[in-house]
């Protein structure tokens, strides 16, 4: 098959990777590997891909860098895959840092039905945990693969006790340097105590204790630079937590310093607050904050999202809740936002159709980036809510142009067969979305406008009717009322 | 004072049945004479035939009150009911108006007998014509209204109650006769399937003021949970101005109709069957089981109705199977029924076994429908005049205005006052 030379992926482009194949043992992988590794060590956004390599593999390679958290398309489009969808974790996870890396993937680990894929994403975690002082995650790891992935990924009680003596010493001292700050009533110090005691905590894995020191630090703040840093450690802290009603809090918090904020910062604040938005299904609301991130999000946000993900997240809430002039103001003529899109193209390409009513593709798209979205941590409630809300949309769309539609070209556009287009089309019109009517024995789609002076006749009819009724009620009781009043007046002497 | 004996009263009566003065002399007298006529109840009979029911109404009325309140008299004289009916024909209402309590405990003892004889058909004619002349307006509620109504129930002769139902009321003098008036309205109207008019009734029994439940309200909510869910699918939340004790009682009185309600609102016809099954003999027992099976046919028919909305022609089988039908043919049945009915516009093709939904064909154009816009608007003007002149009238009470006065915040002088200081 051919290189693709640039960026973009298209649907027939990786023919013979055979996911049976394990990466680690190809030679030739691991040359790309490397490559990978260097240029996202060195921070670069790859935009588009340089052909430099011939082979089919390493292809794979630079492509999944351009769009790492999209799935391996090849593998999807039946070439006898063992197992149907092979995310590519390594990539995926090597887009992230930090505490959310582990997460992401132990839940990659519990969601995915593939178990080599799982061991992969388990490995991976460990690797990472290893690094880091959670005594605790790691048992958990550890626990979760059993032993399956040979004696170096078994338990290893030294170094956990190790590790757990070493968090005792470094409490101690902490604490005891706090006291002394404290004592000392210097502002600075004492906040840089609380700030290290909470730092200490989050690599230990106890948040809650973390959050706690976080926002204690708050009152020692005496720069804006301070505030911000304590708004951005307290939105890690809950979105990890998942109490995403204090990151639209502090992300508020963090807006209001009467400073000007640096643009990193900015863009790290709104990808915060779409985040919270999202989790709290305001898909509006989510989108709108997605979009306006800038460019200088780059990687620096990477111990919690990825710009793909921005990406993936402002496009398909926008497509779930814009309407086509939002949708083309916001998104299609956004330039910050294209750099994003760039970076996953499945998305620019279904946005595009979506607005270009190529519906069979767009929804082509979007089937073939469904199951990696069930596997992303944010995301995964909100796919089938998303897709019904963009299914709906684009029926809507479609009929709203003609006067009458022939059910048999919709169903081909949509992929479904009539009888379960009609049923959709039944909930939607009778939902109010489309105005509409269905011939079911010519399986044809009217439109119907409905005739504004005799609704409105009808209409007013029914207020006077409803109008009589209620004033003769309204009589009738105020007599009885009075009755009662005059019969309680004439008890009393 | 001394027992004056009947040929007494009946000798003052003939003497003093001439102007006004007259007559409430006469009425004075009589109300001291109450006793002894009540004493002397078997003799009355043969009196009475000396009177003239027309002229001496006041004095005839007395001692028929005495003569009827005897429950042995009742029994004996086969011409009790010809007599009363006599009575009332001929009375003359002024002189009815000064005995109003008599002239009921007369028109009641006469529905008794009328019921007990089993004959309630022959009471509706005389107690419509007692009813005119009691009232003082054709807005004012008696306590006859009620049994009329039940008259009329007991002998089927419902379109009898609608002439009296179509009045509108306004004054009543008894609370309690408001809720047997509404709650016989309403169980008339569901005969005659006018169920927009039978839940206006009945809506009125259940918002009523009422400081104690009573069982007239438990009986009255029953059949209007039923009804509603035949009017507009669900019951509706109790308003605003219902008064509290019905709001938190009614409801634990009447649970295997809310539980049908419920079941109701899923939609399926299956789950109503069995609702209604488990809660049979509780339907019976409140015969309310007629009604309760036209909820059951009103599910197909919402069901029908919710697919004139989305489809301009659907087969007869589309149908039966979305309105849960058995067969083609019975959804042809219903759809007939409906259009019959004018619940739908519709043409049924059964070469092709397709239905095709049309528009209202309701143009709002036609003369007779500018007539009755005109009607209503009316209609609507009067109604809210008497609603403002109501409003005016309770603003200038002074027990309202006491009550405003004391509630109004501590003013500073510079604020009109509302209220003025007399009321204090």
């Amino acid at each position: 098959m051919g290189a693709v030379s640039d960026g973009r992926v298209s649907l027939t482009a990786r023919g013979s990777k055979s996911s049976a194949v394990h990466r680690s043992q190809h030679p030739a992988i691991l040359l790309g590997f490397c490559e990978a590794i260097l240029s996202w060590n060195s921070r670069s956004r790859v935009k588009t891909r340089v052909a430099t390599m011939d082979d089919d593999d390493d292809d794979d390679e630079a492509m999944r860098s351009n769009g790492g958290a999209v799935d391996d398309l090849s593998s999807r489009a039946g070439k006898g895959a063992a197992g149907g969808e092979l995310m590519d974790v390594e990539a995926y996870a090597a887009l992230y840092t930090g505490r959310t890396k582990v997460a992401r993937l132990l839940f990659i680990a519990g969601r995915c039905g593939n178990e080599a894929m799982q061991l992969e994403a388990l490995r991976m975690a460990h690797d990472e945990i290893k690094k880091g002082e959670d005594s605790h995650l790691y048992r958990e790891v550890t626990a979760k693969i059993g032993g399956r992935l040979g004696p170096r990924y078994a338990l290893d009680q030294s170094w956990a006790d190790t590790v757990d003596r070493r968090a005792e010493v470094r409490k101690e001292k902490l604490e005891n340097e706090l006291t002394g700050y404290k004592t000392n009533l210097i502002k600075e110090s004492i906040r840089m105590g609380f700030n290290d005691l909470a730092d200490y905590f989050y690599d230990h894995g106890q948040l809650g204790d973390a959050f706690k020191n976080y926002v204690r630090t708050r009152d020692y703040c005496t720069t804006s630079k301070h505030i911000i840093h304590m708004c951005l450690s307290v939105i890690l802290v809950s979105i990890e937590l998942g109490q995403f009603t204090h990151v639209s809090n502090y992300v508020s918090k963090a807006e209001q310093t009467p400073e000007q904020l640096d643009l990193v910062t900015h863009s790290k604040l709104r990808c915060a607050a779409g985040l919270a938005y999202l989790e709290t299904k305001k898909y509006k609301l989510a989108a709108r904050k997605f979009l306006e991130t800038g460019p200088e999000l780059g990687n620096n946000y990477t111990d919690m999202i990825a710009p793909q993900d921005v990406a993936i997240y402002g496009g398909l809430c926008a497509l779930a809740s814009f309407d086509r002039t939002e949708l083309k103001n916001k998104v299609l003529d956004n330039i910050n936002f294209r750099n994003f899109l760039e970076l996953v193209p499945e998305v620019r390409e279904l946005i595009n159709d979506f607005y270009a009513s190529r519906y069979a593709s767009c929804l082509e798209y979007l089937e073939n980036l469904k199951p990696n979205l069930l596997l992303d941590i944010h995301l995964h409630d909100h796919v089938e809510t998303l897709y019904t809300e963009i299914r709906h949309k684009a029926i809507i769309q479609y009929t709203h142009p003609f006067i009458s539609v022939d059910l048999h070209m919709m169903a081909g556009a949509f992929k479904t067969n009539v009888a379960g287009l009609e049923k959709e089309l039944e909930a939607l019109i009778a939902d109010n979305q489309i105005q509409a009517r269905i011939d079911s024995h010519n399986k044809i789609l009217y439109a119907r406008h409905a005739d504004q002076r005799n609704a409105t006749f009808q209409r007013a009819l029914q207020t006077g009717i409803e109008f009589e009724r209620d004033v003769r009620a309204v009589l009738v009781r105020a007599n009885l009322i009075k009755q009662e009043s005059i019969l309680k007046a004439a008890k009393k002497p | 004072m001394a027992m004056e004996s009947v040929e007494a009263v009946v000798a003052h009566i003939q003497g003093l049945s001439g102007s006004q003065e007259e007559v409430a002399h006469l009425h004075a007298l009589l109300k001291q004479s109450e006793d002894a006529l009540r004493s002397q109840a078997a003799r009355l009979g043969a009196f009475l035939h000396q009177l003239d029911p027309s002229v001496h109404t006041l004095g005839y009325l007395f001692l028929l009150e005495a003569y009827s309140s005897d429950p042995v008299c009742r029994e004996q004289d086969g011409d009790f009911l010809l007599s009363i009916v006599e009575f009332i024909n001929s009375c003359s209402a002024e002189q009815i108006r000064l005995a109003p309590e008599k002239f009921i405990s007369v028109c009641k003892s006469f529905k008794d007998k009328v019921m007990q004889l089993q004959v309630p058909i022959q009471g509706i004619v005389p107690l419509r014509t007692a009813i005119r002349k009691l009232q003082v307006s054709s807005e004012q509620l008696t306590t006859l209204h009620s049994d009329y109504l039940l008259l009329c129930l007991l002998a089927k002769c419902y379109k009898a109650g609608l002439s009296i139902l179509d009045d509108d009321i306004f004054e009543v003098d008894q609370p309690r006769d408001l809720f047997l008036y509404c709650y016989y309205g309403g169980m008339i109207n569901i005969g005659l399937k006018s169920y927009r008019k039978a839940w206006e009734c009945l809506h009125n029994v259940i918002t009523a003021p009422m400081t104690t439940l009573n069982a007239i309200a438990v009986e009255a909510y029953k059949k209007y949970i039923l009804v509603s869910i035949i009017l507009n699918g669900q019951v509706p939340l109790f308003p605003k101005y219902t008064s509290s004790t019905a709001q938190r009682n009614l409801k634990s009185h009447t649970q295997p109709y809310i539980d049908l309600a419920n079941c109701y609102a899923t939609g399926t016809f299956a789950e109503l069957e069995g609702c209604i099954q488990t809660n049979l003999e509780k339907f019976q027992s409140d015969s309310n089981l007629g009604l309760v099976k036209q909820v059951l046919s009103s599910l197909y028919k919402r069901n029908i109705q919710r697919l004139t909305q989305t489809y301009l022609t659907l087969s007869l089988q589309d149908i039966a199977n979305a309105a849960q039908l058995k067969t083609p043919r019975e959804a042809e049945m219903h759809v007939l029924q409906m259009i019959q009915d004018g619940e739908i516009f519709a043409t049924i093709n059964q070469k092709d076994g397709m239905v095709s939904f049309h528009e209202d064909p309701e143009q709002y154009k036609t003369c007779g429908m500018i007539e009755h816009i005109d009607s209503s608007i009316h209609r609507l003007m009067a109604l809210s005049q008497k609603l403002g002149s109501l409003d005016e009238h309770m603003s200038c009470d002074p027990a309202y205005l006491t009550r405003i006065g004391k509630e109004r915040p501590r003013f500073d002088f510079d604020e009109f006052d509302s209220v003025p200081h007399k009321f204090l």
